[in-house]
């Protein structure tokens, strides 16, 4: 089976509108969740979210950016840094061959806001008025298309689709990909920008976000006693990676290795996680036996951590089965208190930042702990923690409305940048 | 009643928001798709905004036959009088 590493990596997110900006600001404690200034927000129940911290549309140009969504926007943008990072070209720069070449491009929700504006216009203006444009704006896979496009990906463009899970299915399922030898290399991760009125009232409807109106820097509070609910955030966070051979024989630069990948169903409930945190636990064991690692060989977690007052504390319980007597050697720490909850590009934004905190060493704190959630059995980080000297590796867990559990796990192994 | 020139101008502004040519490439001998790499689903569109911008009606099967900018405009043109 073939080993698979990193080799490129691209960013739009509430803190930055590349792959860089975004590590510094999650390494220097930033927060990108802001009071929304739209009209529409001032009579809403939650008036704050993490934007993405650059307008897409000022990347993109005008006449492509109006035929594509928003979601699909963010998707091109990291997409195509992640494979300018990874020393690659397009069209006649372009020589990795298309037929070895997938895209895996996950999306939470779809194209809900092109879905939307459109039925305002039709609403409005009449049904003439409909974008001939609506269908391949608003559909789940639109991003990974327009993706794949770009790169001419011949050897398949697929959108999983499992709610704050995606975009780490997304990365499991290149990794099966390349390790099933159907492509050499593939751009994988995900995407989201539901940022508008009717999923933000839905969410608060279902007591799913936060209400701190008045201080929204520290709404996001994963494992604080004060924490009531996730903030909505958007961007896209997409990777270049690569069978080792692959990436060997054009002297690619690799940040490590995609070790394994972990998946399971709660089969609980639709919504709520099961409480024992079986399927989370199964969904991390299933990753260590996948990288054919143990849980002493783990020394970092990046937990879905989404603060809300349920899910915080089942994750900590399952982490702690999961990795047994060796979690006190595990620094955990939570960035969706800085990012937000990027939804369907949550996974890959998280593996992305797991691993970072490999490469430099260094494990972004969690912000705003006022009050430690006593008895967390868990190493929590607050400030930057610093990673020991040698070999190291981490895990990364994203969970789904649905039951969804998806667990990646990263190494520095094979590392050169 | 606009002028065929003016009819023009409006709908190279219309070619110029949908699918971003140049205003002045859009001249009554050219091609939607073929000189001016207009694809269907933009086409679509253009015709839509034609018809609020211009205060015409253009019914699908008319406009399929609506191959050069001069055939569009000639077509606003019989339909505005």
């Amino acid at each position: 089976m073939s080993t698979v590493v990193i080799t490129g990596f691209g960013a739009i997110t509430p803190l930055g509108g590349d792959a860089p900006t975004t590590w510094e600001g999650l390494l220097a404690g930033r927060s990108g969740v802001h009071t929304l200034k739209q009209d529409w927000a001032a009579d809403m129940p939650v008036r704050f979210a993490a934007e993405s911290a650059v307008d897409p549309e000022t990347i993109i140009d005008r006449v492509e950016a109006r035929r594509l969504d928003r979601s699909a926007l963010f998707a091109l943008i990291a997409g195509l840094e992640a494979w300018a990072d990874a020393g690659l070209g397009l069209d006649a720069d372009n020589t990795i061959d298309p037929e070895r070449l997938a895209v895996v491009c996950a999306s939470g929700i779809g194209g809900m806001q092109s879905l939307l504006g459109q039925w305002d216009i039709m609403n409005d203006k009449g049904g003439r008025r409909v974008s001939p444009f609506a269908i391949p704006m608003l559909m789940a896979n639109a991003p990974a298309a327009n993706l794949g496009l770009k790169v001419k990906a011949k050897a398949g463009v697929h959108t999983p689709v499992s709610a704050c899970a995606s975009s780490n299915e997304a990365i499991a399922q290149g990794l099966d990909m390349l390790r099933l030898g159907r492509a050499d290399i593939a751009i994988v991760g995900g995407t989201e920008a539901v940022i508008h009125p009717l999923p933000i009232q839905a969410f608060a409807n279902m007591q799913a976000l936060s209400r701190r109106n008045d201080s929204p820097e520290t709404a996001s509070r994963p494992w604080d006693t004060g924490r009531d609910g996730f903030v909505l955030g958007e961007g896209a966070s997409l990777m270049v990676i690569e069978t080792l051979e692959h990436a060997t024989a054009r002297g690619a630069k690799i940040y490590g290795t995609l070790a394994g990948a972990g998946i399971s169903a709660d089969a609980h409930d639709i919504v709520q996680p099961d409480p024992t945190g079986h399927g989370q636990k199964s969904a991390m064991l299933r990753a260590l036996a996948d990288a054919g690692l143990t849980p002493r060989d783990i020394v970092h977690v990046n937990a879905h951590a989404t603060s809300t007052p349920q899910g915080d504390v089942t994750e900590a319980g399952s982490i702690r089965q999961a990795l047994g007597d060796d979690t006190s050697h595990v620094v955990v720490t939570g960035t969706k208190s800085m990012t937000g909850h990027l939804l369907g590009g949550a996974g890959a934004l998280e593996t992305f930042a797991t691993m970072m905190a490999l490469v430099d060493r260094k494990v972004p704190g969690t912000i705003n702990i006022e009050n430690l959630e006593p008895d967390l059995g868990i190493d929590i980080a607050t400030t930057v923690r610093t990673l020991p000297e040698g070999p190291l590796a981490a895990l990364n867990n994203s969970f789904g409305f649905g039951g969804h559990n998806v667990a990646v796990a990263v190494t520095n192994a094979h590392q050169t940048r | 009643m606009a002028s065929t020139e003016e009819i023009r101008t409006e709908l190279a502004a219309i070619v110029n928001e949908v699918a971003g040519v140049a205003v002045e490439d859009v001249q009554l001998d050219k091609s939607f798709a073929d000189d001016l790499d207009v694809d269907s689903l933009s086409m679509v569109e253009i015709i839509y905004a034609a018809e609020e911008k211009l205060g015409v009606s253009i019914p699908d099967e008319d406009a399929k036959n609506l191959k050069t900018v001069g055939d569009a405009v000639a077509f606003i043109e019989r339909a505005q009088a």
